[in-house]
């Protein structure tokens, strides 16, 4: 049952997000806790706060890779939409496919462009050529790769530039259709150049994804966020210190400290 | 003399010169003399007749045919065993866990065991418990035990030289841990796979004493798997110690043996190559 409510693709009305008390343990350390948020459809949501504070450990519950961790716990509960995530019995392969995830190390696959985007299509079940050779057509025109690299599709794409595959990275996961998409600093590997390129894109993205970004650039998270999320380290646990609209948090802070950190005294 | 040239050679260097030299000197030594006596003997006769009187005559087709049987047992069975190894050690198993520390060490200690026990082993084993006696089947298999160690660990190596980001990136987009493993992790730990292939079958080729105690010495064309079959390391130690006379055939034959590891070495690289760029491609 909670299978088949995972893996219906709606795109009528994209899922909001909410987390309750949310709690994540390596082993007795905590990573954060009680982090409750919610994250609103279509909007980018943009996690900001010094090293360490929790927010990429925070973004990689919301699809449960924190599974593929030994000795992690997460406690609290995390909604996509009005379904529990954080239950044995949602299958986390059909939750990864409806939120993907942007690494912030750009990851392609050693395989040529067009597999790259081929491989996943295929073993979610589009198999026909035509299908396919379309499907990736207009992912690459979507993240504005598609120009760049038409006439050399089937070469490897570890010969790309670090921004050519971190949109490449971000056509993959596009490709798929998923809802939401988790982007963990996706830009701080990249040349300012290439960043600004992958920074439009995802701006491109509001309205068509819900988004949330892990982002260390204040001006960015300021650029791109509809709403944003302070996180501090307390007492050597992750905490959540305000949340709001980017307005709010970058012009008329409730906390000292959000104001401190925006406006680069603290952090 | 108070200064130094630019072109005066310190003695460390040297040293260390001198001994990479005369490595290659020993090895170009070994490869020469091989050369120089083998070379005459050679000829498609020597490698498509029988060999006749106890091997001072005649050719090494019935031996080419059994080693090549041998390996073949060998791969056979090592191949899938090791591969499936290394994946449960490095893809199910953490470097600290007591049973991958436990299943490491012991392949540590079986790769330094010499062959001679090996031999043994498979006599005790293959030729007499499960009654498979002298054949090319006991020697097969008793190569596949020597080298599964060098294969699975390098096989492990491989698979843990494959960065962590593929198989977060594989698991984000909602691919299942089979699928990973098979599609996307197996052809990046090729490369570490063909590593240990070639030193796996560098071993197995040229092993003897494990041959002696359970594929035998017979130097007859095997018509089966069952049949006892004389390998090629064999017939060269059997012309040099047992035969007098046999001496031109036995460098002729390490020639041959030479030249086998030569082509299977390439072959495994190539073939690995082809099909890398088939999985970049297609």
């Amino acid at each position: 049952m909670k299978k088949s409510q995972l893996t219906q693709n709606s795109r009528l009305s994209l899922p909001s997000m909410q987390t309750e008390r949310l709690s994540l343990y390596y082993g007795k350390k905590a990573a954060f806790t009680d982090v409750t948020m919610p994250i609103y459809s279509g909007k980018i949501t943009a996690l900001i706060g010094p090293s360490g504070c929790g927010k990429t450990s925070f973004l990689s519950c919301l699809n449960r890779l924190t599974d593929l961790i030994p000795h992690t716990k997460v406690v609290g509960s995390i909604r996509l939409d009005a379904v529990e995530i954080l239950n044995n019995r949602v299958d986390a392969i059909a939750l990864r496919r409806r939120v993907g995830t942007i690494f912030q190390k750009p990851n392609p696959f050693p395989f040529s462009i067009w597999k790259n985007l081929a491989f996943p299509l295929k073993e979610h079940g589009i198999k026909k050529r035509e299908q396919l050779d379309r499907l990736i057509e207009t992912t690459l025109q979507d993240v504005g790769l598609w120009s760049e690299v038409k006439d050399r599709l089937h070469t490897s794409a570890l010969f790309l530039s670090g921004g050519q595959k971190q949109r490449l990275c971000i056509a993959r996961a596009l490709v798929l259709q998923p809802e939401v998409l988790l982007l963990d600093e996706p830009c701080s590997a990249l040349d300012p150049i290439s960043s600004g390129v992958v920074e439009d894109l995802i701006a491109s993205l509001r309205g068509r994804y819900t988004v949330v970004i892990v982002t260390h650039n204040l001006a960015q998270a300021r650029r791109i966020g509809d709403y944003a999320a302070l996180f501090w380290v307390r007492a050597e646990v992750g905490r959540l210190i305000e949340y709001g609209t980017v307005e709010q948090i970058f012009t008329a802070p409730q906390q000292d400290l959000t104001a401190a950190y925006v406006n680069g005294i603290r952090g | 003399m108070g200064e130094k040239s630019k072109n005066q050679i310190s003695l460390p260097t040297f040293i260390v010169w001198a001994i990479a030299l005369s490595v290659t000197a020993v090895f170009c030594w070994i490869l020469g003399d091989i050369l120089w006596h083998g070379v005459g003997q050679l000829s498609w006769e020597f490698l498509t007749t029988e060999p006749r009187n106890a091997g001072r005559e005649g050719g090494i087709a019935p031996i080419l045919i059994s080693t090549c049987l041998i390996l073949a047992v060998c791969l056979a069975v090592s191949l899938p065993l090791s591969v499936g190894t290394a994946v449960l050690l490095a893809e199910f198993t953490t470097t600290e866990s007591r049973f991958g520390r436990l299943v490491r060490r012991s392949l540590d200690v079986l790769a330094g065991v010499p062959s001679i026990v090996f031999g043994l082993f498979g006599n005790a084993f293959f030729s007499i418990k499960l009654g498979l006696g002298f054949s090319i089947l006991s020697g097969g298999l008793t190569l596949a035990c020597m080298v599964l160690p060098i294969l699975i660990r390098s096989a492990e190596e491989g698979f843990r030289a494959v960065p962590t980001e593929y198989r977060l990136g594989a698991a984000a987009l909602g691919l299942s841990r089979t699928t990973t493993l098979w599609k996307l992790l197996l052809p990046a730990a090729t490369p570490g796979l063909v590593v240990g292939l070639v030193l796996g079958i560098g071993r197995a080729i040229a092993e003897t004493a494990a041959l002696i105690f359970t594929s035998g010495y017979v130097d007859r064309m095997p018509e089966s798997l069952l049949d006892s079959g004389r390998s090629l390391s064999i017939h060269i130690f059997d012309l040099s110690m047992n035969v007098a006379g046999g001496d031109a055939n036995a460098y002729a034959s390490a020639l041959v043996l030479l030249i086998l590891l030569l082509l299977v070495n390439g072959m495994a690289t190539w073939i690995a190559q082809f099909w890398l760029a088939r999985r970049i491609k297609s």
